[in-house]
């Protein structure tokens, strides 16, 4: 059980800033993801956890301890990586003992904790297989149970749904937030799908660019952006953003600002910013109508079925007041 | 079958015989009595077998115990170059140390010596020692090689940075990862590099020629040199000869010609 | 890497990383040792030797300098050895990359039953030089060899092959072209199975018959393993030993006194001289090395 901080750490590569001063704390027992698009600096955030990398400047936490400099075995902690990284000579039973046999576990207690880790995960049968004679999902089950099986303060993650199928990786979301709340100990997940994160984390914190740009609970974060960043990164279809003075129409024409609309939030009606109706994507469920209004894009999330305009419409859209976010136009920095 | 097809075949079966006839000839005539070797073409379609050029050679050339010595010095130069490989390969692929470029072009220089140019004083450096006519001789000096080493590397090159980061976490430092990781996923490599070795240190012949000189050293490929001025008139004892001392060979070939087949063509992929 | 850490106080540090090069070193010397013991200083030895006069003893002898070198390299003994060895490179090398590369596409036809035509084109290999050379020796015996024989038989004159001078060092190419060929067919048959098949074919879309599609585009993708196979044979030329010390002893009249050869009689007895030479064996070997190199760095045909 151990918490994690990172205390103005920054992580240069050469000349490349991979992690700009961050800094966060993460709670005991906290399920964090830490959500962000390739390239941000959460994986190299995460390695730096790990002790896979150092850090540059500033110092990381688990727990009591300063470890920076300390060895990864001897950081109490466990990873799941995006490959699954199982070694693929090795039998399943032989991959979950694998950490068991570095610490020398006695064989018998061995056999016990090996039987608990792939019991939980439904891997019982699965013992005496390789790697390459599984499923991506059995793979991914058997990273997790190596992971647990020696019991760590801290669960560290990289992606790892990211190679399994859609339907897989809706089914295992909610088998990992069992897990979480199961083992009591504190995750530290690193994704760049926002449904994971908006999913499972108990906070998110979202980075671009090497920096943090929000730390919050999830919908905390998708109902309040802090910046135009979050705003578009978080959402499907993400937020339409577009420059004061086209949103006029709804009561907010500043030159200093941009005005953000969730889709779910624009209403076809007869008053309101005025555009034309270009594409109408049906997703089943629902309806997605892409407009556009002097040169911008807007999108309007509708019922599937019911009335709904056709390409080519001129229609005008609104928005209730609550559900504007205005941000800076320069900063792009939530103002309201 | 097609007129091409059969024009095919037999171009390839003229040229099989042609190939195969100098290992053909040696083996029909290592199981024939001294007799019937003069009796062309007869000679080439044995029809009694005889294992007494065999017997003659292994007695006048005393095979037997250049057999055993071929054995143990190629034991020890396969086994310490395998070892010796991994070990470097290793340190080039995994481990951080300042002048790695130049430590490795110094090791990939090696390959530009070719050992001929070097017996003179290698012979004196072994004179030096007192290891003429030993096993040390023998051995000592193909302990270790660039080109293994450059194998292997390859090959742990290609282990994925997920499975070494995987092992530190699972508290395993170099030596664990190593023995537990890098070296079972590298067998391929190893095993072509370890038939390539075989190879080359069974057949030596230029350096065991120049520093043994007593029955108790000498390997098989010199013991033919023996049987190869013997007797003019008879060819039974050279082709038996040829024939022990290819035999270890042909084998290592039959059941590993894939591996073989990898460690020649490795250096033909990249320079 | 170890990042040094200001600890303040309480704070509670485990397991400190340590540096990893006392770990390089310790991969390292074994090879190293040999390495240091068996090639560099023997090859410096070696340059060193040259520049000394033997004493009659085989022992070092007085220094005579750099000069020596002219004197060795212009000896008539050592240039005449050096044209046989040249003359020996010309006779194997292309024979051996046109044999190899015949077979090679022989081998890489599509029919039943292929692969035991692959093993016996590939057969050579396993022959070391000593078992390949009694071969040829009991094939090319002037009396009773089956050369000879068949000669006989056809009505012709039995071949003095190993000791007429005309005859010999072209009787030991033989030998070493065959014995190479195993090697030369396994290599080049490989760099054949690597030209991507997408390219014949769409080359023979373009209309290009068996023969274009063989010049304009296996032989430029071949031509790096030919290269490497050109070099290999070249240097295996210039190393050339042991069918010398079995077929011909050098003889007759020194026709087939290749260098290494002519280095070999005189390890023992005359260390200068025949470290001097193999001075020169050195240098032709790092050259053609250094071609290759060069040449593969450029990627021969297709550069990526």
């Amino acid at each position: 059980m151990a918490s994690v901080a990172f205390e103005h750490v920054t992580k240069r590569f050469g000349d490349v800033v991979a992690v700009e001063d961050l800094d966060l704390h993460v709670d005991d027992r906290e399920f964090l993801v830490l959500l962000g698009p390739s390239g941000c600096g959460k994986s190299t955030a995460l390695r730096m956890i790990a002790g896979l990398e150092e850090p540059t400047e500033g110092a990381i936490r688990i727990g009591e301890h300063r470890v920076d400099g300390v060895d990864p075995k001897d950081r109490d902690l466990a990873m799941v990586f995006q490959s699954y990284a199982l070694y693929p000579h090795k039998s399943v039973r032989q991959n979950i003992e694998f950490p068991l046999r570095s610490r020398k576990v006695p064989p018998a207690e061995r056999t016990q904790l090996v039987q608990d880790a792939a019991g939980q995960l439904g891997l019982s049968t699965l013992l005496d297989r390789k790697p390459r004679e599984l499923s991506g999902g059995q793979r991914q089950r058997v990273a997790l149970a190596r992971a647990i099986v020696r019991r760590p303060a801290v669960f560290l993650m990289d992606e790892p749904l990211s190679n399994l199928d859609a339907n897989m990786r809706t089914a295992t979301r909610a088998e990992l937030v069992e897990l979480h709340q199961r083992l009591g100990t504190t995750f530290v997940y690193v994704t760049h799908d926002q449904v994971e994160a908006m999913t499972m984390a108990t906070r998110v914190a979202v980075m671009s660019e090497g920096s943090l740009q929000q730390l919050g609970v999830p919908q905390e974060v998708y109902d309040r952006p802090a910046n135009v960043f979050v705003a578009q990164f978080i959402g499907s279809p993400p937020m339409n953003v577009v420059p004061g003075p086209v949103a006029a129409p709804l009561g907010v024409g500043r030159d200093d600002v941009v005005v953000g609309i969730r889709p779910e939030h624009l209403m076809i009606g007869t008053a309101g910013i005025s555009a034309i109706v270009r594409v109408v994507e049906s997703l089943g469920h629902e309806r997605h109508v892409l407009c556009e209004a002097d040169g911008h894009r807007l999108i309007v999330r509708c019922p599937a079925h019911g009335d709904a305009p056709v390409e080519g419409d001129a229609v005008h859209l609104s928005a209730r007041p609550e559900h504007l976010h205005l941000f800076d136009a320069s900063s792009g920095q939530r103002v309201a | 079958m097609a007129t091409r097809t059969i024009g095919r075949y037999a171009l390839l079966t003229f040229c099989a015989v042609v190939v195969f006839l100098p290992i053909y000839v040696a083996v029909v005539i290592a199981i024939q009595p001294a007799a019937r070797v003069v009796d062309f073409p007869g000679v080439l379609l044995p029809k009694s077998l005889t294992l007494e050029p065999f017997r003659n050679a292994m007695r006048s050339g005393n095979l037997g115990r250049y057999l055993v010595n071929s054995g143990v010095v190629t034991a020890f130069i396969v086994g310490g170059q395998v070892i010796t490989s991994i070990l470097a390969a290793y340190a080039f692929a995994f481990v951080q140390f300042p002048f790695k470029r130049v430590v490795f072009t110094l090791f990939l220089a090696t390959l530009m010596v070719p050992a001929e140019a070097t017996i003179v004083a290698n012979y004196e450096t072994i004179q030096h020692f007192g290891w003429l006519d030993s096993y040390q001789a023998l051995v000592m000096p193909f302990l270790a090689t660039a080109f293994g080493t450059f194998l292997i590397r390859q090959a742990f090159l290609g282990v994925p940075q997920d499975l070494r980061d995987a092992s530190a976490l699972d508290g395993y430092g170099h030596w664990g990862f190593l023995r537990g990781v890098a070296v079972p996923l590298a067998r391929p490599a190893i095993a072509a590099f370890t038939v390539f070795s075989f190879l080359l240190a069974w057949n030596q012949y230029l350096w065991p020629l120049l520093v043994t000189n007593d029955d108790a050293h000498r390997t098989v490929q010199i013991g033919l040199k023996s049987l190869a001025g013997a007797n003019v008139a008879n060819l039974n004892l050279p082709a038996a000869g040829a024939v022990i001392a290819g035999l270890p060979i042909f084998f290592l070939l039959l059941f590993f010609q894939r591996h073989l087949v990898r460690g020649l063509t490795s250096g033909a992929v990249k320079g | 890497m170890a990042v040094p850490v200001q600890a303040g106080g309480a704070e509670v540090v485990v397991g400190r990383r340590k540096r990893e090069w006392p770990l390089a070193v310790i991969l390292l010397l074994p090879s190293a040792v040999v390495f240091g013991l068996f090639v560099f200083y023997p090859l410096a030895r070696t340059i060193q030797l040259g520049m000394y006069r033997s004493d009659p003893f085989g022992g070092l002898g007085r220094y005579v300098g750099p000069s020596q070198y002219w004197d060795v390299l212009t000896s008539e003994s050592f240039l005449r050895s050096l044209g046989v060895t040249l003359k020996f490179a010309a006779l194997t090398v292309p024979t051996g990359l046109g044999l190899g590369l015949g077979l090679a596409v022989l081998g890489h036809q599509q029919l039943r039953g292929i692969g035991v035509y692959r093993t016996i084109f590939s057969s050579t290999v396993a022959t070391s030089v000593a078992v390949a050379s009694l071969m040829w020796l009991t094939l090319l015996n002037p009396s009773i060899g089956l050369v000879n024989q068949a000669l006989t038989k056809l009505g012709h004159e039995p071949i003095i092959f190993l000791q007429r001078p005309g005859w010999a060092l072209v009787s030991v190419a033989m030998a070493t072209v065959w014995q190479n060929l195993g090697f030369t067919f396994i290599v080049i048959s490989a760099g054949l199975q690597s030209v991507p098949d997408e390219l014949l074919e769409s080359a023979r879309i373009d209309g290009a018959g068996p023969w274009r599609r063989f010049r304009e585009v296996t032989l430029p993708l071949l031509s790096p393993t030919l290269l490497f196979a050109f070099v290999v044979l070249s240097i295996n030329a210039f190393q050339t030993f042991g069918q010398v010390d079995l077929l011909t002893h050098g003889g007759p009249l020194h026709s087939t006194e290749l260098l290494v050869y002519h280095v070999f009689q005189r390890t023992s007895n005359d260390p200068s001289t025949a470290a001097a030479e193999a001075v020169v064996l050195f240098g032709i070997v790092l050259l053609l090395t250094l071609v290759q190199l060069r040449v593969l760095e450029r990627r021969v045909h297709y550069g990526d």
